[in-house]
Parts: structure tokens; C-alpha cells; sequence
């Protein structure tokens, strides 16, 4: 019911203001399918590579070399590649994480898992590289190393609230 | 970057096929592909769906009014930027944007704010500013509930709870590395 009672409550806020909602949704729209149009060559070009990985065997040799360290850190060791690509590239990490989620289901806890840990994070090297080239500094000193502290709890914790919730 | 990414992913993967004698993998690009329009295609009609969504939030005065919520919290957070109205209102306006997930609206004022910031020499500030943005603080993951959504989630919104804790723990954990590295190495 969220969705629907959401939307229905951002109508109504609308409606009381004075703002004319039907354009509102179409102007989101609009924006909506220029973001997808945007989306869709770099997910054209790291979705071949990325289904490459897992049909060369690659995804899984890796994820059975680092099974004991993920284990004991309670992480699913299918999840390797999007830990690896979440902080370097936004489009791969989702590419990563939708690979997961359409084979394992949406609704599996490994599909969840890569839902929450892309939903949780940024593309942190990134978005520190536009923040730091547009102010013209050159040493970030302090910086990465806590933002990607960030990251570290944010999977960690992703990982553990799904097996909380969703373990069974 | 991406370049050597993808080089680099390429490369592995076959070196790995290879390895493992399995010749055929390198059939599962074309699939890639095809895989690749079906989820952009799924994953556009939720998509401008909460984007349409968060116009109207954005209309109604929502971003704006959260700046005015959010000003004492980072006042405090961001003292110096504080006392620069330009600085302060760019950094105000990124944070609430973040929280609302506009990022189209977000990363001009953020370019904006480290400008500023860096004009005033607050650099410490700068440096913190990047980290929270480097950490996820959107209140409503829409993109990610409609990645599930195109996937047959029954309940879409469900990892809403898990994904607000996770980067909460996320956000205060950088706030934390950053008061404590600065300490450190200043």
C-alpha cells in the first residue's frame, strides 16, 4: 500500500496548493525517461562484460576463494562483484546488483541483500572525485579513507539486517 | 576509469574461460546485451513514475521547506560554512535534495557549496561535505524499489527499513572516520 498511499498523499498536498499536479507527473516523466535514455548505453556496454564474468566461471571461482573471509564477515560471497564495483562506477554496481536480484530472485535473500547495499551507498570515488576536481583541491587527505570506511559499514550492515529480517 | 574497468573485466573473464575450458562463455555477451534493454525497459516505467512523484514533491515546496528544517543540524555540522549565506544555502539545498533522492538537483548545488567552501578556506568542511555525500541519505530508494519492482518483487518497498538503518550506520560511521582521522593525521 505505500506506493499508492504516497502518491495519493503527494496528489492531495498538490491539489491543496494550488500546484497543478497532472503536469507535475508528466514533467517526471519526461525527466524519468531522459535519465533512462541516459542509462541505457553504459548499461549496454558493462552488462555483456559482466554476464561474460559469470559464464567464464570467474564470478564463482572468486567468490568460492573468498567464501571464508565473506563468511565469517556474514556477507554472501555472491555479492563479490558488486563490492568491488559499488564505490568505482554507479551504472556497473547496478548492473552488478540487477544480475543478482533477476537470478536469484527479487525477493531471495541474496536479491535483497544486493537491493539494500546498492540502496544504501554512493558511488563514493566518484562523487569525491567531482566534489574534489570542481573545488580545485588536490590532496584529500582524510577523506576516502573515511568515506570508504562508509562503505565498509554500509555492507556489512546491509548484509546482516537482511539475514535479520529475511534469514528465516 | 570505466575504460580499464571494463578492459579489465573483459580480459579476466576470458583468461578465466580459458582456464576452466570453457569456450562457450564468451557466447553470454550477446545475451548481456539483450539483458541489458529488457531491464532499462522494465526498469523506465517506475522510474518516471516516482520521478513524476518527486516533481510534485518538489512543487509542493518540499525541498525547500526540509533546507529550513535541516539549517540548525548542519549549522552545527558545518559551523564555518554556516556564517557564509552563499556556502551555507548551497550546502542546505544538497542535503536536502539528497535526502528527497533528486540527485539532478543535488550535485549542482554541491558543486556549488565546495566552491564556496573552498573560497573561504574551510577546508576541513569540504572535506566532510564530500564524505556525507559519498554516503547514501536518500529517505525513499525509488530507484532501487523499482529495479525490484521490474524483477516481480512482491512488496517492492519492503527493504525500505533494512536500507534506512544501513545507511544511517553508513552515514554516522563516515561522520565518525572523518572527526577521527582528522584528529589523527590533520
Amino acid at each position: 500500500m505505500l506506493p499508492a498511499i504516497l502518491i495519493a498523499s503527494l496528489l492531495l498536498a498538490g491539489l491543496v496548493r494550488g500546484v497543478d499536479v497532472y503536469d507535475s507527473l508528466l514533467e517526471g516523466a519526461r525527466k524519468g525517461l531522459r535519465v533512462g535514455y541516459a542509462l541505457l548505453p553504459p548499461l549496454l556496454a558493462l552488462f555483456p562484460a559482466l554476464y561474460l564474468l559469470r559464464a567464464s566461471g570467474l564470478t564463482e571461482l572468486l567468490g568460492a576463494w573468498l567464501a571464508p573471509v565473506f563468511s565469517a564477515l556474514g556477507i554472501p560471497e555472491e555479492t563479490v562483484l558488486l563490492l568491488l564495483l559499488r564505490p568505482l562506477s554507479g551504472s556497473a554496481a547496478m548492473a552488478a546488483a540487477s544480475e543478482l536480484i533477476t537470478q536469484h530472485g527479487a525477493d531471495s535473500l541474496i536479491g535483497r541483500t544486493a537491493a539494500v547495499m546498492l540502496g544504501s551507498s554512493e558511488t563514493t570515488l566518484y562523487v569525491a572525485a567531482v566534489y574534489f576536481s570542481a573545488a580545485g583541491v588536490k590532496k584529500s587527505r582524510w577523506a576516502i579513507p573515511a568515506a570508504l570506511c562508509a562503505d565498509l559499514v554500509c555492507f556489512l550492515s546491509s548484509a546482516w539486517l537482511c539475514r535479520l529480517f529475511w534469514g528465516g | 576509469m570505466l575504460s580499464y574497468i571494463l578492459c579489465g573485466l573483459y580480459l579476466t573473464a576470458i583468461l578465466a574461460a580459458a582456464a576452466t575450458g570453457n569456450l562457450r562463455a564468451g557466447n553470454s555477451v550477446m545475451e548481456g546485451a539483450a539483458q541489458a534493454v529488457r531491464f532499462c525497459l522494465t526498469l523506465i516505467g517506475p522510474l518516471c513514475l516516482w520521478s513524476g512523484a518527486l516533481e510534485l514533491l518538489e512543487r509542493c515546496g518540499g525541498a525547500a521547506a526540509l533546507s529550513r528544517l535541516l539549517r540548525p543540524l548542519l549549522g552545527r555540522l558545518f559551523p564555518l560554512s554556516a556564517g557564509d549565506e552563499a556556502a551555507f544555502s548551497a550546502l542546505t539545498e544538497n542535503v536536502s535534495a539528497n535526502l528527497l533522492g533528486l540527485g539532478n538537483a543535488a550535485t549542482p548545488a554541491g558543486v556549488r557549496c565546495v566552491q564556496r567552501m573552498a573560497a573561504i578556506g574551510a577546508t576541513d568542511e569540504l572535506g566532510l561535505f564530500t564524505v556525507l555525500n559519498t554516503a547514501s541519505i536518500q529517505l525513499l530508494p525509488t530507484t532501487i524499489a523499482s529495479l525490484r519492482a521490474a524483477a516481480g518483487a512482491r512488496s517492492p518497498f519492503d527493504i525500505l527499513p533494512a536500507v534506512l538503518l544501513a545507511s544511517l550506520l553508513s552515514v554516522m560511521a563516515g561522520l565518525t572516520a572523518a572527526f577521527v582521522l582528522r584528529r589523527l593525521r590533520p
